[in-house]
């Protein structure tokens, strides 16, 4: 068992730990609100966080567990997401379809002979840690056993940056031979084989978040090991007979690994924050945009389907004339200019260093181009 | 992104308008296109919701799926769609005139020229944006392998007629796409971002009205901000202003609006279809037709403003001057037509599923070469794009300072001139000893020369290679005379393509792929309908 950091069994809770001034749990509750309950981080968003790991202002406000969504509309620019509810009610009706008849159907894309044998336990408690210790236990139970089990809908928790993150994969089967596979259930089309490679992509990080948490149940039983590889249920083709495809996450997993260890900084960015810092959307606007601003932000056009703020944060880079407002790769060819008044002086030839190989560049590129238009404007 | 195009990029975010990226038309338009502006249920493969369609912008013709998950409902819908793009597609198919194309005489084995029929245009087709584009080909995939009633008599659901042709000539033309500079199917933002740069990234270039918004935007006000106020501007009713060109649809719009009216009209059919007697039913048909006028209408409402957007983005586009070389890629487009034509009309069956090793292998190299060919042909084309290749040091211009006659050394000496010039462009000639050659427009054709050497800083010396006749002299104009002004690229002017590949009959085991495992009919057997086809 892989026992790096943030994948591992973490006995300590930074809460714990921190001995010095307020604890951090507190800490990030004031930023966010102390009447506010802290805004669930689930798979979905832990994933979306490995998108864009050098944003401080996300990591910090996740962290914290403050709603992007109301922060962003008290802010004034409110996030355009929404589901239809016909992809909702799809998504739930195909998902039923799935695991009818105690999910023999998702079983038998799994291979199993038998699959009316297989073992269903009842993984439904009070609240989320209790339906966590009963999947622990499920989990215990089934791995002894040595049978095929399916638990729908088990709960997980995973430690996000001293606050436990509740977490509910579609399902998780257990092998007979210890081994665990997490099932996710999607509603896309898998056609003729092949699904929408961006689709696939967010599906295989969010699993990869619930093989994390599952790494960690697995760590205290003893012959249990977690696949690395998930399974996809998709429908197939025009229909809505599922078809599974076993994908790999290796590579999701060690990022979002990678990225959960990151997340610890959220203490030292709580920490450098000045006083009087509040996220809580209550708040009046001025004071709000003051304590966004006191956090750096990485914004890049990839922001907008990822994250509740990126409206906020692209009129803030578009306003400080921020290059990177018009991709990340622009970033790369324009050498040390970063903005756009920067850049345009030093091809226009108003500032710039003509030695610098990046301003000589641009304006080799201004003159040319100036070149090709003024042809055109002569006939 | 080239550094020409990003600087286009910056002046058009400090100016609020989009800046040229082209200064030439670099894809042929239709005089009459076939505009499709689709729309589909959030969640649903393959469960169309509506769509306009025509080729006239004033008349589009409005089509509705009232309960996207009646498969009758779609059915008809498809066969309405059916209806109006088969017999514009069709009406293309007999304007012909002979063509030749060179063939392998199946007894000789020698390459032999045939005389064919190529039609003399073909029919285009334009969708608002690139998930349009995917959507066409959706489209096509689900109709093609459906069955008639009258292929089938046994189908559990026979379609009606034409939806499989259709089906196939939808995957043509979303297959087409895929080759670059090919435009029998084309969407109006990559149009629009092929001719201008905006102030926004690439991503945001992909909604259609803030694009648009940037290159035209209204009366006194800058692009940026209108192209903001298409992104996210809502009404009073949480409705945006500037509903997305589809397929997709807003879910606000579903939730608040297209729910409750779907359900409106599901409520209609069930007291319509219990209606006791004759009175009662006629009221009960008159609530289902007014239910699912109001279906119309909101999906109008939301495929009226993409549809008007496409036929702007036209305009747009249709005012810049089309490239020369354009048109010679709207031949091979009318060839990919014909083509087509003639599988259809040989009865061959739809295009597989998946493409077979051979048929992928082809495919590949063909677009291979039609990437080269479109690039060196937009920047022949258009001295915008090619400052963009000059300044990557893959083209420069000259001022031609000296020429020297010079022959071969061998027993019939042929010309090489020596030509000097004198350039302030910065190509990447090397040090002389890679024997690297440039290519200049000449006569309809190009010529070439070989790098020489640099004589001093600017001043280089190269040696015209052909084009210059087959006498002992050059022909008269074939050699570039002092105070000439010429652009020479590092890139030829005509893609050869590769080698071409064996037939498939002659392909080795080892790159022909799996051997077909269920006869010949295993690619064109129609998917399994199950009764609950949609949950």
């Amino acid at each position: 068992m892989n026992a790096s950091l943030g994948s591992g069994p973490d006995p300590t809770p930074p809460t714990a730990r921190a001995d010095a001034g307020v604890p951090v749990r507190q800490r990030l509750a004031e930023l966010r609100g102390p009447t506010r309950p802290p805004h669930p981080l689930d798979a979905r968003a832990l994933a979306a966080l490995a998108a864009n790991p050098g944003c401080e202002r996300r990591t910090l406000l996740d962290g914290a567990g403050v709603d992007k969504a109301a922060l962003a509309a008290a802010l004034g620019s409110p996030a355009p997401y929404g589901q239809s509810q016909f992809a909702f009610m799809r998504g739930n009706a195909f998902e039923a379809r799935v695991k009818s008849d105690g999910g023999t159907e998702l079983l038998r894309l799994l291979g199993v002979a038998d699959p009316e044998a297989a073992l269903t336990p009842d993984v439904s408690a009070a609240g989320p840690e209790g339906r966590t210790a009963r999947t622990a236990l499920a989990l215990r139970e089934a791995t002894t056993a040595k049978a095929w089990t399916l638990l729908d809908h088990p709960m997980l928790a995973l430690e996000v940056a001293g606050t436990p993150a509740y977490l509910e994969p579609d399902a998780v089967v257990v092998h007979p031979d210890g081994h665990w596979t997490v099932v996710e259930i999607k509603s896309f089309p898998m056609l003729d084989g092949s699904a929408d490679p961006a689709k696939v992509g967010a599906a295989a990080r969010q699993a990869a978040v619930y093989v994390l948490a599952l790494e960690r149940v697995a760590a205290r039983v003893p012959g249990a090991e977690v696949g690395h590889h998930v399974l996809l249920v998709c429908p197939k083709d025009f229909s809505n007979l599922p078809t599974g495809s076993v994908v790999d996450v290796r590579k999701q997993l060690s990022v979002t690994r990678r990225q959960l260890a990151r997340m610890r900084r959220v203490e030292e960015l709580a920490a450098a924050l000045p006083g009087g810092t509040s996220f809580d959307p209550s708040g009046s606007t001025e004071e709000l945009l003051a304590s966004v601003e006191a956090v750096g932000a990485a914004y890049a056009p990839e922001c907008l389907a990822a994250c509740e703020l990126a409206f906020h944060c692209r009129g803030r880079a578009r306003e400080a004339g921020a290059v990177e407002a018009l991709g990340r790769s622009v970033r790369g060819e324009l050498g040390g200019l970063s903005t756009v008044a920067e850049v345009l002086d030093a091809a226009h030839g108003r500032a710039g260093d003509p030695a610098d190989p990046a301003v000589a560049a641009l304006r080799r590129a201004a003159a040319l181009r100036a070149e090709a238009l003024a042809a055109r404007g002569g006939g | 992104m080239s550094l020409i195009n990003t600087l286009a990029r910056l002046e058009a975010t400090r100016s609020g308008h989009a800046q040229p990226l082209a200064t030439t038309r670099h894809r042929h338009l239709s005089d009459r296109p076939l505009v499709l502006v689709p729309l589909t249920t959030a969640g649903e493969a393959g469960a169309p919701l509506g769509a306009l369609v025509g080729t006239d912008r004033e008349a589009p013709r409005l089509l509705v799926v009232p309960q996207p998950r009646d498969r009758d409902l779609r059915f008809a819908f498809l066969a309405d769609l059916a209806e109006t793009v088969l017999p514009h597609l069709d009406s293309y198919a007999d304007d012909t005139e002979p063509a030749e194309r060179n063939e392998t005489d199946p007894e000789t084995g020698k390459r032999v020229k045939v005389e064919v029929e190529l039609c003399r245009d073909a029919p285009q087709l334009i969708v608002p944006s690139r998930s349009g584009i995917d959507y066409v080909r959706l489209l096509g995939r689900s109709m093609r392998f459906r069955r008639t009633a009258e292929q089938d008599p046994d189908a559990p659901y026979p379609a009606p007629p034409h939806i499989p042709l259709l089906g196939r000539w939808l995957t043509h033309y979303g297959e087409r796409v895929r080759t670059p500079g090919a435009a029998l199917l084309l969407c109006a933002t990559d149009l629009l971002s092929r001719h201008w740069a905006t102030g926004q990234s690439s991503l945001e270039d992909l909604h259609l009205g803030a694009l648009l918004a940037w290159i035209d935007p209204p009366e006194g006000e800058s692009g940026a901000e209108a192209a903001r106020r298409a992104e996210t501007g809502r009404d009073a009713r949480g409705q945006l202003l500037c509903p997305p060109a589809g397929p997709a649809t807003d879910p606000a719009f579903d939730n608040a609006l297209l729910a409750p009216a779907i359900d409106a009209y599901d409520l209609a059919r069930k007291n319509f279809a219990g209606a006791e007697d004759g009175g009662s039913a006629d009221a009960r048909l008159g609530e289902l037709a007014a239910a699912e006028r109001h279906v119309r209408d909101l999906l109008s409402a939301q495929l009226l403003p993409a549809w008007h957007a496409t036929w702007r983005a036209l305009d747009l586009v249709r005012a810049l001057p089309e490239g020369p070389r354009a048109a010679e890629r709207w031949t091979r487009d009318r060839w990919s037509y014909t083509g087509h034509r003639d599988r259809v009309r040989a009865g061959e069956p739809p295009q597989p599923r998946r493409d077979s090793a051979v048929g992928a292998a082809q495919k590949l190299a063909s677009r291979e070469t039609e990437q080269a060919r479109l690039e060196a042909q937009e920047a022949l084309d258009d001295p915008l794009v090619m400052a963009a290749r000059r300044l990557t040091g893959e083209a420069f211009t000259s001022e031609v300072t000296g020429v020297e006659p010079a022959w071969t050394e061998t027993k019939r000496p042929t010309p090489r001139p020596l030509v000097t010039v004198r350039t302030a462009d910065l190509p990447q000639l090397g040090g002389g000893d890679e024997q690297v050659k440039v290519y200049r427009s000449l006569d309809g054709g190009s010529q070439s020369a070989e790098f020489v050497r640099w004589e001093a800083a600017g001043v280089l010396t190269l040696r015209l290679l052909n084009a210059m006749g087959r006498a002992k002299d050059p022909a008269p104009g074939t050699v570039p005379e002092v105070g000439d002004r010429i652009c020479w690229t590092l890139f030829p002017h005509e893609q050869r393509g590769g080698a071409k590949l064996p037939d498939p009959e002659d392909t080795p085991w080892t790159h022909g792929g799996p051997p077909a495992v269920d006869g010949d009919d295993a690619h064109e057997r129609p998917d399994p309908i199950t009764p609950d086809d949609l949950l």
